[in-house]
């Protein structure tokens, strides 16, 4: 064995920053359990980040799951009550455009009751009144209490409260490599750092896996086969504005693109659902936002001449069980806990599967196993006790940062992104205190924590701005800044790439003579790369 | 009541003002003939103000455009620059930078290799003449000479940090010093174009002068933001220079910036005077081609305009200044929708990564044009006798990754305008 560069120890490990582990580790800090969360990229980097941030009324599983339906409906009252800085309560209909199943349509209601949804019935023309860019050819609405939340709002908000809690500590880019285990006990966890390289080992008394789409990977690691997932990748897109006031559901079966919520100033369409094999290289395909864009515009026609900013893709980790069919739209959207005691093992889980709107439950159980394993007495609190809202975690909510600027009213806190106006200020504060801040941070992580990135220019031009001023504070003193910023813009360029076409195709040429021919991304830095790696390499 | 509209006659119509249309009419005026430039201004504002020949091709960075021609014109035998003869493309860059200094801004005479210039990030790009204002960082870069590079409080965009953090290994040399740039000390955020106007008063330049000289240390040269005014640039520039008392240079900002701005407004101040009808930044409404001349009408502030011509030359660019358009199908060419070469389909456009070396292919689609630079129809054939193309709205060329903007702008203005001379007697 080889010794590590760095060595940490907890009470309990979480593996996986998504809004799951994220809400184990502030559930079990809420108990007064000191937690260590770790993630192989950063917060909300897997279906976390890459869903449409819609908080289900349950609706959407009234005909098919009326558990998880019912399940939804009280997670999401619970939500709306403990977390009312990140959710819009800004309702949703289900219509059935001429085409669709009016059986199925017809039966809406009497499964909305059944699961204890309040639904009303609506004329296609007050539906229209609500919502005025519906089809003519709607036929069948109903309005449920959808809403959406903000789940970046909800995984730094869940971290920055454990650190204050019991000074828990988030470490990003840790990439879990394998488990010292002794007399079926994890004993620690050894893990890389991929930013530099070093080795991080990690003594905890309980682990969790919270990896989503990777629990079964990580389960695996501590030799456990009894998590099999099935992974459904879905595919959204993003407009430049907000389409409509609230949710708008396809009265059908789930099928590509029959979901619109707003968030924000934006709306999202989605979702495709393809089983994929392989968690490597998922990203959005043109293919797949075309399907979108058609389903889409069945229900509300003005899709068609709306412009879109971005794509983005996740994977859904669906559990698996022996009978299921290999086809994600019928797999369950529950979720599981695995206490892997059959495995032989006495103090390590995984929960996944589920839903962004039940990632409270899920961690109140996981939680509950955790406390009753380490002897502590106290109960889940997460149900009842705010989530706190500080300055440093409310700079991912659209309008936050304008208000900030305005309210600040110093002209020499310069706007850094303009699209979503993110000022000097609100970089400076992220890279010194929101949960994560570490030396050198990179722009995808301020991304992260932040509005910058997500507006119409999708980072082209904010990058370079925000790149020049943490050169200016000394942030960044080496050719590492720009390579961050290169990282940054290919990164964005996934979700971009699919979706090129009208008014931004000039912003796309903008952006590529900016970063290519004036910059010279596309050249940069290859000898200092090569020695970078030349140097990992020796550490092997 | 209705206003007549004016009514111009002229052998050319030359539509697009970006570099590539600003090049034609300098060729055209140059050979005499009368020409009228309409359309919107291009991209020119977001340009360095560098002339790049030929500075990229596949993995490397070119030192030599003139051995990186002979390789293109091998491998890429359809490129627009494969189409001009080194003896031409010298002939054109030579007429050009000549004229650009007549009109008021001297550039560096094109050489045999390129020049390695400074990006606003610090990093250097491969170009082959550059605004006489920007040579020194050129130069100073290559000695390694002591050398102060400044910024401003409020200048979005530019750091001197950024510059020297990323030129310190190979240029050691270089400090950085952050000045309040005179009379705007609010810390707000100030525009480059507003700093270049106000350089154009004496007073203002006495004053940074003044606050340079403070800083200088043993500094020998010292490199700033391009804000050395918009109009007469080397007179602000010598005049600043004089007074901080050692060789000082401009540094591209990021766009819009003042070096494509200063083009722009010369061009349109100077060209006038030497007989070309001028409607800039308006949008061409229709275009009726014919047998035997060409009908042009738009609309400016004064009303209508009619431009009755034999020649047009099309300088449209790409889609930032609308000359091609995009929907979710396919590419058109906006003006006459001449045939665009294309990818089969969007899937087709874009590669995965954004940064690989081949460049994506939708920046190659583009019009074809036959050996007089006349754009083709569906068929192969010249869509009209008269009708000629030049600039990045060609296809076959990738300007961005290939670093040959300009060079491509200019090479084939000239052999359009070579060609339609031809035509016109």
């Amino acid at each position: 064995m080889q010794t590590a560069d760095e060595t940490f120890e907890t009470d309990v490990l979480i593996i996986g920053g998504g809004v799951t582990g994220t809400g184990v580790m502030r559930d079990l800090a809420l108990r007064g359990i000191n937690c260590i969360l770790i993630d192989q990229r950063d917060l909300n980097a897997g279906a976390s980040g890459g869903n449409h941030g819609l908080l289900h009324s349950g609706g959407r599983y009234a005909s098919s799951d009326t558990e998880t339906a019912a399940e939804c409906r009280l997670e999401g009252e619970i939500l709306k009550r403990v977390a009312p800085d990140a959710i819009d309560e800004c309702g949703g209909l289900f219509v059935a455009v001429e085409g669709d199943d009016p059986e199925f349509a017809g039966r809406f209601g009497e499964h909305c009751d059944v699961a204890g949804i309040p639904c009303h019935q609506l004329t296609t023309k007050e539906a229209r009144e609500q919502e005025p860019g519906l089809s003519k050819r709607v036929f069948a609405a109903y309005s449920v209490p959808d809403g959406t939340v903000d789940p970046f709002r909800i995984t730094v908000a869940n971290v920055d409260h454990a650190r204050q809690l019991t000074d828990s500590l988030y470490l990003p880019h840790t990439r879990l490599q394998g488990f010292e285990m002794e007399d079926g006990v994890v004993v620690s966890a050894n893990c890389r750092d991929s930013r530099t390289g070093n080795r991080r080992s990690i003594r905890a008394r309980q682990v969790i896996n919270a990896g989503g789409a990777w629990a079964m990977e990580v389960a695996r690691l501590a030799g456990c086969s009894d998590v099999n997932l099935l992974y459904s990748k879905g595919t959204l897109i993003i407009s430049n504005t907000r389409v409509t006031k609230g949710v708008i559901n396809r009265l059908r079966p789930p099928g590509d693109g029959d979901i619109l919520v707003p968030g924000g100033t934006v709306s999202l369409l989605g979702t495709t659902s393809d089983t994929v094999t392989s968690l490597d290289d998922i990203r959005p395909t043109v293919a797949e936002v075309d399907r979108n864009l058609a389903e889409g515009m069945m229900m509300l026609p003005g899709l068609e001449n709306t412009r879109f900013i971005r794509a983005f893709s996740g994977v859904r980790p669906l559990i698996r069980e022996a009978a299921n069919s290999d086809d994600g739209r019928h797999a369950s959207r529950g979720f599981s806990l695995f206490d892997h005691e059959g495995e032989g093992l006495s103090n390590f889980a995984t929960v996944t599967g589920g839903k962004l709107t039940t990632f409270r439950l899920m961690a109140e159980k996981a939680g509950d196993l955790v406390a009753r394993r380490l002897g502590n007495p106290e109960l889940c609190k997460t149900a009842v006790e705010p989530l706190p809202s500080s300055d440093v975690v409310r700079w991912t909510e659209p309008g936050f940062a304008p208000r900030y600027w305005y309210r600040r009213n110093d002209p020499a806190d310069i706007i850094l992104c303009e699209c979503e106006m993110v000022p000097q200020s609100a970089v400076d504060d992220i890279v010194t205190s929101a949960p994560g801040a570490e030396h050198q941070m990179s722009l995808q992580a301020i991304g992260v924590r932040s509005r910058i990135g997500k507006g119409s220019c999708q980072g082209s031009f904010c990058s370079i701005n925000t790149t020049s001023h943490l050169y200016d504070r000394g942030i960044y003193d080496s050719i590492d800044g720009l390579l961050h910023a290169r990282d940054f813009v290919q990164g964005r360029f996934k979700g971009v790439g699919p979706i090129l076409w009208g008014e931004q195709m000039p912003q796309m040429e903008l952006a590529e003579a900016l970063h290519c021919s004036l910059m010279g991304l596309d050249y940069l830095g290859q000898s200092e790369r090569v020695e970078k790696e030349a140097g990992s390499g020796q550490s092997e | 009541m209705t206003t007549k509209p004016r009514v111009y006659q002229t052998q050319l119509a030359v539509i697009g003002s970006g570099l590539a249309g600003f090049a034609a009419a300098v060729f055209a005026l140059d050979k005499g003939i009368s020409t009228a430039q309409v359309g919107n201004t291009g991209a020119i504002a977001y340009t360095t103000g560098y002339l790049d020949l030929l500075g990229g091709c596949g993995e490397q960075l070119l030192e030599d455009p003139w051995e990186g021609l002979k390789q293109l014109r091998n491998d890429e035998p359809r490129h627009p620059l494969s189409r001009v003869s080194d003896g031409e493309i010298q002939e054109a860059f030579s007429l050009f930078t000549r004229a650009l200094s007549d009109m008021g801004i001297n550039y560096t005479k094109p050489g045999e290799r390129n020049l390695f210039a400074l990006s606003p990030a610090g990093t250097t790009k491969p170009t082959l003449s550059v605004p006489e204002t920007m040579i020194t960082g050129v130069t100073a870069k290559d000695s390694g000479a002591r050398t102060l590079i400044l910024d401003f409080v409020g200048l979005k965009g530019f750091s001197a940090l950024e510059l020297v953090s990323n030129l310190r290994k190979s240029w050691p040399g270089l400090t950085a010093k952050r000045l309040e740039f005179p009379g705007m000390t609010t810390g707000a955020q100030l525009y480059p174009e507003v700093m270049a106007r106000a350089l154009e008063v004496e007073s203002t330049r006495r004053q940074l002068a003044e606050m340079i000289r403070h800083e200088l240390g043993d500094a020998e040269c010292v490199g700033m933001p391009a804000i050395m005014g918009i109009h007469l640039p080397d007179r602000v520039h010598a005049d600043l220079q004089r007074m901080v008392g050692v060789p000082l240079f401009e540094i591209p900002t990021m766009p819009p910036a003042v070096p494509g701005i200063r083009l722009r407004e010369m061009f349109e101040q100077t060209f006038p005077a030497l007989g070309l009808i001028l409607v800039p930044q308006q949008k061409v409404k229709n275009v009726d081609l014919g047998e035997a001349g060409t009908v042009l009408s738009l609309k400016d502030s004064y009303g209508d305009v009619v431009i009755e011509t034999r020649a047009v030359l099309l300088a449209t660019g790409r889609f930032l200044s609308g000359g091609l358009h995009a929907d979710r199908f396919s590419i058109r060419e906006s003006l006459l929708g001449i045939p665009v070469t294309q990818p089969e389909d969007r899937a087709g456009w874009y590669r995965k990564d954004y940064f690989d070396h081949r460049g994506h292919p939708v920046n190659r689609a583009g019009i074809e044009v036959d050996e007089l630079f006349r754009p083709l129809d569906a068929s192969g054939v010249p869509i009209n006798e008269g009708l000629f193309a030049a600039g990045i709205l060609l296809a076959h060329q990738d300007w961005m990754r290939q670093r040959c903007g300009a060079g491509v702008a200019i090479a084939s203005a000239y052999k359009a305008v070579e060609a339609l001379s031809g035509y016109l007697s």
